[in-house]
């Protein structure tokens, strides 16, 4: 394990002159290479029985693992509060003109931004339940609107697919202009955002952009602008004035980089929207086989689709607003993604196993999660956990797990007393 | 099971992890006796056991008060290999499961007051979650793990919040949770985890032949199932709690800032800290924005 940990250290104080000696290692193959940079063998040690195991890094894993949690569960005190915009409401801007066809990105700027942002309407949906989004492109020097604000992240990718192209210049003011009369429009919760996907090197505007900027302030749409290919002073402008950020992207993967970091609701734009209380419906799914016709398209269908608790009217998806009463309709399921966030659950204690010995009960000797045993860690330093409110034992792996995917601990969900005073808690 | 030949590892080896509802306040109203539901229990693990000699099952007991592992084949199996397996499980799973009872009741006894239906389902369901974590760790060869929920109390409103979690957490590993539901209602719960994980939900009607069911619907393991018809879900029940009062709701309010549900109109966000401004109804301007922007 010491060995180990001294390859590791070796390893990173390496890594930063790495790129310097790249020049000297240019006579080596790429295989080669590869070989003498991973010394993969050196991973693996030999157990008892003389069978070669990787190296156990758990320890290491761990004590990373603690430091992420602590230094998050401090950043929680300092918030105290959980406030973010999760109910987002975001035109995409594709810029498709001439110079989109440019093959610096390969195959074409073009195909690079779709395939993108076709990832980055999957992730934005699953980081913020409730919000929509909207797509539009510049071309011959106007903007059409491909798709209206929805949630729905298939129709959305359908319709971007469907009409890749590219011609004409590019207009930043008529792009603009199209989806603030767009997002001027909805309800005051709701945070207003644009993200434009930059790739020509101008724009052709018929009036002053600069009014269209300040149009843009007032109604407190928040544009970002990632460029394609240089920085321009009218895109960092536009950013600066709205609150949004400007990047340019210096190839694909930093691309993708970029337009994944809007996925994640911005925590600085709680301020930009009014806090409400928003009336919504949960619908039931319907019987696989049965048939009704839905109220969206008007079409008699067959399964899938769902019912408003209102008005009792059948919609194909959600999250949408019933066309019949108003009322909006979210999956709960949905929601509930979310709620992790708002209760978090409480770092576990760290606990030497030799206090194992002499602790009381059926199965101390067991981590309450997985049943592994934390007694016989053999040699190693056992080190174990233990939940600060039930009291119980877990092993480090579970404490990771139910950290990091589970969001709740085993042994405070199997013990009724503590339920009655978390519910006056709250 | 570390032992066993790593050439035998196929796609059809399963782990069952079974959460065995043990509630009282529901087994002491149900038509259908505790002991009637094990004898048919008992049968379909067996049933699962014999299928494939490396197939694992895991028992853990949903009590009222607290839950615990009362089986582990993998335990057992090496402890008495020569009696064979069937006389095992019987008598280990009996044995435990009379001492969790016992507890179980005891526990509540000390606070009779307040007289609790439901089963702490999100404790046994997050046990069965880090077993299984266990078992993905255990290498690269593992039988194929399913969650199986044998659940007759009703839901828990109080758990919603852990319940979801731990069904997301199923979800992003794969582990599908299937769910047979013996009670009077149907189980919101039951059925969105086994929907969103993609596993199997049923309601039997006839409990006389639970044994039927249990076999021929929750003893396919992942691999088969893509060959086999198994019942689809007869719609499923998508309604969440409200966080003010733990109530099972269809329509609520949501708190714009952290998602939070409520049943009623508050005027501060006990989550989140938010205070909620005009009073207006959202309905009229949801409307009059409908109005304004007609499809185009
Ligand atoms: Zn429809
Ligand atoms: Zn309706
Ligand atoms: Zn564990
Ligand atoms: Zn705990
Ligand atoms: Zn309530
Ligand atoms: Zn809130």
């Amino acid at each position: 394990m010491k060995n180990g940990e001294g390859r590791r250290l070796n390893k990173q104080a390496g890594e930063d002159d790495e790129e310097e000696e790249d020049d000297l290692e240019g006579g080596l193959e790429a295989w080669e290479r590869r070989y003498a940079e991973d010394r993969s063998w050196e991973a693996l040690q030999e157990d008892e029985s003389g069978l070669l195991q990787p190296i156990d890094n758990s320890a290491i894993y761990h004590a990373q693992y603690r430091r992420r949690l602590r230094a998050l569960s401090l950043a929680s005190i300092a918030a105290s509060r959980i406030q973010k915009g999760l109910i987002r409401f975001l035109y995409v801007v594709i810029d498709l003109s001439r110079a989109a066809s440019e093959m610096d990105f390969k195959p074409s700027r073009m195909v690079v931004v779709a395939k993108h942002v076709e990832a980055f309407i999957r992730e934005f949906f699953d980081q913020n339940p409730l919000s929509q989004i909207g797509l539009a492109i510049i071309k011959d020097g106007v903007a059409h609107c491909l798709t209206d604000l929805g949630g729905s992240p298939e129709s959305h990718i359908k319709a971007l697919m469907g009409k890749l192209s590219c011609s004409g210049d590019s207009s930043l003011q008529n792009g603009l202009d199209l989806v603030h009369g767009f997002l001027n429009q909805i309800p005051t919760y709701g945070h207003r955002e644009v993200l434009i996907l930059y790739s020509a090197l101008s724009t052709c505007d018929p009036g002053d952009i600069m009014e269209t900027i300040q149009k843009c302030k007032k109604s407190k749409l928040r544009c970002s602008v990632i460029g394609l290919s240089a920085e321009m002073f009218i895109c960092k402008h536009l950013c600066q004035e709205t609150g949004g950020t400007y990047s340019v992207a210096l190839d694909e993967s930093h691309f993708k980089e970029l337009i994944l970091e809007h996925a994640p609701p911005p925590p600085a734009i709680a301020e930009f929207a009014i806090s409400n209380l928003i009336k919504m419906g949960f619908p039931q799914r319907a019987a696989e086989g049965s048939i009704s016709i839905c109220s969206c398209h008007k079409e008699a269908k067959v399964g899938v689709g769902y019912t408003c608790p209102r008005c009792k009217a059948r919609v194909c998806e959600l999250p949408t607003e019933c066309r019949i009463c108003g009322l909006q309709l979210v999956s709960s399921p949905h929601l509930a993604r979310s709620y992790h966030h708002l209760f978090p659950i409480a770092p576990f204690n760290e606990v030497p196993s030799s206090r194992l010995n002499n602790s009381h009960g059926r199965s101390p000797s067991a981590c309450f999660g997985c049943q592994q045993s934390l007694l016989n860690l053999g040699n190693k330093p056992g080190l174990n956990v233990a939940c600060p409110k039930c009291k119980k034992y877990f092993c480090l792996e579970c404490d990771i797990y139910i950290h990091e995917s589970l969001h709740n601990c085993p042994g405070c969900e199997s013990y009724r007393p503590s339920k009655p005073v978390a519910a006056s808690g709250e | 099971m570390a032992s066993a030949p790593s050439k035998l590892y196929s796609d059809d080896v399963s782990l069952v992890v079974v959460l065995l509802d043990t509630n009282p306040f529901f087994w002491t109203t149900s038509s259908f006796s505790f002991s009637h539901f094990l004898s048919h229990v008992l049968a379909f693990l067996n049933a699962i056991l014999t299928l494939n000699q490396l197939n694992q099952v895991v028992i853990i007991a949903t009590g009222c008060n607290s839950c615990d592992y009362v089986y582990d084949s993998s335990k057992t199996a090496n402890q008495s290999f020569g009696n064979g397996r069937m006389p095992t499980l019987c008598a280990t799973l009996l044995q435990n499961l009379e001492e969790f009872m016992t507890k179980d009741e005891k526990l509540g006894i000390e606070e009779a007051e307040e007289r609790i239906t439901g089963s702490l389902l999100s404790g046994s369901l997050s046990m069965a979650l880090c077993y299984i974590q266990r078992v993905f760790r255990s290498g690269s060869l593992h039988p194929q793990p399913r969650i199986l929920c044998l659940q007759g109390s009703p839901d828990g409103p109080e758990q919603y919040v852990a319940i979801m979690n731990a069904i997301f957490s199923a979800q992003r590993s794969m582990v599908p949770i299937d769910s047979c539901y013996i009670g009077a209602q149907n189980s919101a719960f039951l059925q969105q985890a086994s929907y969103i994980t993609g596993g199997v939900h049923h309601k039997p009607q006839q409990l006389d032949g639970l044994f039927q069911y249990l076999l021929t619907i929750f003893a396919t393991d992942l691999h088969s199932r893509s060959f086999v018809q198994l019942p689809k879900p007869v719609g499923v029940d998508f309604r969440a709690s409200c966080f003010c009062h733990k109530n099972t709701i269809d329509m609520g309010y949501i708190c714009s800032v952290c998602l939070s549900i409520f049943c009623t109109r508050h005027k501060k966000c006990s989550t989140c800290g938010s205070t909620f401004g005009q009073a207006q109804s959202d309905d009229a301007s949801a409307t009059n924005r409908k109005r304004k922007a007609p499809d185009s």
